[in-house]
């Protein structure tokens, strides 16, 4: 007899439920099949009803996104090998408000990153004309804030964040880290119009350094990192405010 | 389309164990911030004379401060060392296109804690 695995997946229809329940699925176990797999097998074979987002399939598209066990994972890069026997239990990302079975609203992230402005900004009269060329920029200079840019959106660590689901006007951890990003980058000039929200209450100030954040995230990314080495930058900038008030510009 | 939004129980931090070491690591902040306290009323009891001073002196010598005392190590240390381990998160440091080690970064700290408690030993215990 074939082996199995049973999936506890989370449901709910805005439609019909007032409530989320927990539904039971049974599922072949196979050794190179990833949760995504599973859930696939499930839509395609048995419940045709279940909702979920997904599309690269191979941990680019930060697409699929779930809690597997509790914790934030992309459900194709978690192999249901290192779950067996267990029952695997699975959610919408925390933090999160949920559309139906395992699509979460990410209009919240979506305004955040946004408002963050992670692209390069020059100061007015400073653009260079097209004619001129591309804005060197030296391998040093790229490997202080390259492993920020890697972030893939997927959202994991807003759902790692326990300061994020207990007060969502936090800035969170990837938008954050994006702005940390662009303020390192040597061809930006835009560090003091992010500052404004990433100085903010809701900014660095909310973070309490869990650390989860960068624990689960799959690039590596370590946004935990990038909000504690700009808290050290705004401190700097309010000393300076303090100590040479007019060395401000 | 009406969504559904999930309550966070004040439990939350129960439900995995890296969220119990942060919040055991919060909570260590406070036998820190207990001990700067009893430190000062350590050297103000100094400056009231010897009799006060040794009275106080005497008075922490007993069972339960003997008890306090150790567990304030206990969680100072822990405090510390997660302290001390998360410093290469905050201080990066680059030599050209390559990071310094993160366990290099954490263990200067750690030698300046030898250095530093050797020293402090040094002068209370005389050797």
């Amino acid at each position: 007899m074939a082996e199995t695995m049973q999936l506890e997946i989370f449901r709910y229809h805005p439609e019909k439920d007032s409530e989320p329940t927990f539904q039971i699925f049974e599922v072949p176990f196979r050794e190179d099949w990833v949760v995504l797999d599973a859930i696939n097998h499930i839509k395609d074979e048995i419940d045709g009803t279940l909702s979920y987002r997904w599309s690269c399939q191979m941990g680019v598209c930060g697409s699929c996104g779930i809690m597997i066990n509790n914790v934030p994972k992309l459900s194709c890069a978690a192999f249901l090998k290192d779950y067996y026997p267990d029952k695997i239990s699975i959610e919408p990302l925390t933090g999160f408000p949920v559309e139906r079975d395992l699509i979460f609203e990410m209009d919240d992230f979506m305004t955040k990153l946004t408002e963050i402005q992670p692209y390069i900004i020059r100061k007015e009269g400073e653009e260079k004309p097209l004619d001129e060329g591309e804005y060197l920029q030296s391998p040093a200079e790229l490997a202080h804030f390259k492993q920020y840019s890697m972030c893939i959106n997927c959202m994991l660590c807003y759902a790692a964040c326990p300061v994020y689901a207990l007060d969502s006007s936090f800035v969170g951890p990837a938008a954050i880290a994006l702005g940390q990003r662009y303020n390192m980058d040597t061809r930006d000039q835009g560090r003091d119009a992010r500052q404004e929200l990433i100085a903010s209450n809701e900014g660095i100030w909310e973070c309490t350094f869990v650390g989860e954040c960068s624990a689960v995230c799959p690039k590596d990314v370590d946004p935990a990192a990038a909000i504690q080495r700009a808290k050290i930058s705004s401190t700097v900038d309010w000393f300076k405010d303090v100590l040479i008030p007019w060395g401000k510009k | 389309m009406s969504t559904y939004h999930r309550i966070v129980p004040n439990t939350w931090w129960l439900q995995r164990r890296p969220y119990i070491l942060f919040m055991i690591r919060e909570l260590t902040s406070v036998f820190v911030a207990g001990y700067c306290i009893f430190l000062l009323v350590l050297v103000y009891k100094l400056t009231q004379g010897a009799d006060v001073y040794g009275n106080f002196m005497a008075a922490m010598k007993s069972p339960i401060s003997v008890v306090l005392h150790l567990i304030t190590l206990v969680f100072v240390l822990y405090h510390t060392i997660t302290w001390f381990n998360l410093t290469p998160k905050i201080l990066v440091v680059y030599r050209g296109e390559e990071r310094i080690p993160q366990g290099l970064v954490a263990g200067t700290f750690y030698v300046g804690w030898l250095v530093i408690s050797a020293i402090v030993a040094w002068l209370v215990l005389g050797v």
